[in-house]
């Protein structure tokens, strides 16, 4: 997608498909990711807010409860928080309840490493409250390698402690990359043996994302997999619509688009307001150029969505460049705009993920500069939990181990 | 298409549960209860889903928003749709609103 230099104002059709009007925008967000603070006890390597440290600008209690009678107010009704870590807010409780009585549902983001026994109790006894565990990797080998060191357990026993204390349908959510495409009906395993619903999302180049997703990112034939995994077990899992590049696949062979809008909903049906107020696009592009205001400079949620230039331009006609032409642009709209961003690919170009593999080729042609990420809150210096992404292998081409050139031994560098 | 003429002849109101949002377009109607979303894509059917309470049935609620009969099946059927989410509830006349139409 480009942004127009000038915009045709365009009439908003009566009727007509959902996806048009939604192009167009709408009055308030459906619903919005709320990051409540940059801290974070994790530092997971694919980190799409490249969390850490608190922001010393972050919002004060007082002023996330303006912030939730405004959403009250626009008629939001509900926010998936996350963070960083949102629990570790020593205020996070007290907001929940807030949203929740002020007709504002929550569903929030969680590592696990404050859902005790009784915190579990106390959530089971809401009824306005979505509770979504990160988990990406099936099994400790595969999910700590990003995560870090004791995450997947740390998950695992928040899980079992909602299960106790009968908490119904939490969401495991899983971020797929190629080290855990494999792992999909084991992933659904531990969905259904905790009573949870699995949810896949799409791994972004955002935030320390960049750092990690040439080597994160799911492979061609993987796609592919998990297409066909979506196409078969679709109706119980949960994508937050983020799989639409892959809607593509279904053009070809008849299989159909996977369910949900297929549309990009960056500042026309969704949004992100960070833990200082600054209100993006997207939760994965957060960067200057998809920032439409902050609300505590700007006049509040309402004047930032409503008014915003940014966001004006997202919900005027985009030009799609080379994609227009090509027999799966109605599957999937050209893709994401933030894999592109960050991938140092045109926004009127495909998506690196393109299933045509129009987005291989782009990506090979050199000449992409990769943009700065936005902000950058991970801890100056590494914990005890920042994932090693290292992998112990041998050299395939040693049979033994190698030989000092020292070595008086005559039957030293024979192998039997 | 056979239109539910029984419809027509009921008394029913917005779901107890359900909040609509106006959106340029139509409404946004959400249901606090089962968290359903859906989106009522025209003006004339808020109008009609708004006038439901005030009206002894769905025919009156269209005659008094002004739908021409000929688009009656049209709008019925939208009606159906919003019942089996539970968007909208048949009104028990001069009961409390807690039987819900069992809508498959």
């Amino acid at each position: 997608m480009t942004i127009l230099q000038t915009r045709p104002v365009v009439a908003r059709p009566e009727g007509g498909s959902l996806i048009e009007q939604f192009e167009l925008g709408l009055d308030a967000p459906i619903c919005l990711t709320w990051e409540l603070t940059y801290a974070c006890n994790l530092e997971c390597a694919h980190c799409l807010s490249s969390s850490g440290k608190r922001d010393p600008r972050e919002l004060d209690t007082d002023q996330c409860k303006a912030v939730i009678d405004e959403l009250q107010r626009m008629q939001v009704f509900y926010v998936n928080i996350g963070g960083g870590e949102p629990t570790i807010r020593p205020d996070f409780w007290e907001l929940l309840d807030y949203a929740v009585s002020h007709d504002v549902g929550v569903k929030f983001s969680t590592n696990g490493v404050r859902l005790d026994p009784e915190r579990a109790r106390f959530l089971a006894s809401t009824d306005y409250v979505d509770v979504q565990i990160s988990l990406d990797g099936a099994t400790p080998e595969v999910n700590d390698y990003v995560r870090g060191p004791g995450s997947y357990d740390t998950a695992i026993t928040a899980l079992k402690n909602l299960q106790d204390a009968g908490f119904k349908d939490a969401k495991i959510s899983v971020v797929c990359t190629r080290q855990n495409i494999g792992q999909l009906d084991e992933f659904k395993a531990i969905a259904d043996q905790y009573g949870a619903t699995l949810r896949l999302t799409r791994l972004r180049p955002s935030g320390r994302g960049a750092d990690v997703w040439d080597e994160l990112h799911p492979l061609p034939e993987q796609q592919r997999e998990l297409y066909d995994w979506l196409v078969a077990n679709g109706e119980d899992v949960l994508t937050g619509d983020s799989f639409f590049h892959l809607s593509a696949f279904g053009v070809a062979d008849g299989g159909g688009a996977l369910p949900g809008l297929n549309l990009c909903g960056a500042g026309r049906v969704v949004c992100l307001i960070d833990p200082i107020g600054d209100v993006y696009a997207c939760p994965f592009a957060i960067h200057d150029n998809f920032l439409a205001g902050n609300l505590l400079a700007d006049g509040g949620f309402e004047n930032v969505w409503q008014k915003s230039e940014l966001f004006n331009d997202l919900r005027s006609p985009q030009t799609s460049g080379a994609c227009t032409t090509c027999a799966f642009f109605d599957a999937c709209r050209g893709g994401c705009m933030a894999a592109k961003f960050f991938t140092g690919l045109p926004l009127d170009g495909p998506d690196p993920e393109c299933v045509q593999g129009y987005g291989e080729t782009a990506l090979a042609s050199g000449g992409r500069v990769l943009p700065q990420q936005g902000k950058d809150h991970s801890k100056a210096n590494p914990t005890r939990n920042q994932p090693i992404m290292l992998t112990l292998t041998r050299r395939d081409d040693l049979q033994a181990p190698p030989v000092s050139a020292c070595a008086e031994d005559p039957l030293a560098g024979l192998t039997f | 298409m056979m239109m539910s003429t029984d419809m027509l002849n009921e008394p029913w109101d917005l779901s107890p549960a359900v909040a609509l949002r106006p959106e340029p377009f139509g409404a946004m109607a959400y249901h606090f209860g089962n968290r359903k979303l859906t989106f009522l894509k025209r003006m004339k059917l808020v109008e009609v889903v708004r006038a439901l309470a005030g009206q002894p049935d769905i025919r009156s609620a269209l005659e008094a928003t002004g739908v021409p009969e000929a688009q009656w099946p049209g709008y019925v059927a939208a009606l159906q749709g919003l019942a089996a989410t539970d968007m909208i509830r048949q009104r028990v006349t001069g009961q409390a609103r807690t039987v819900q139409k069992g809508v498959a």
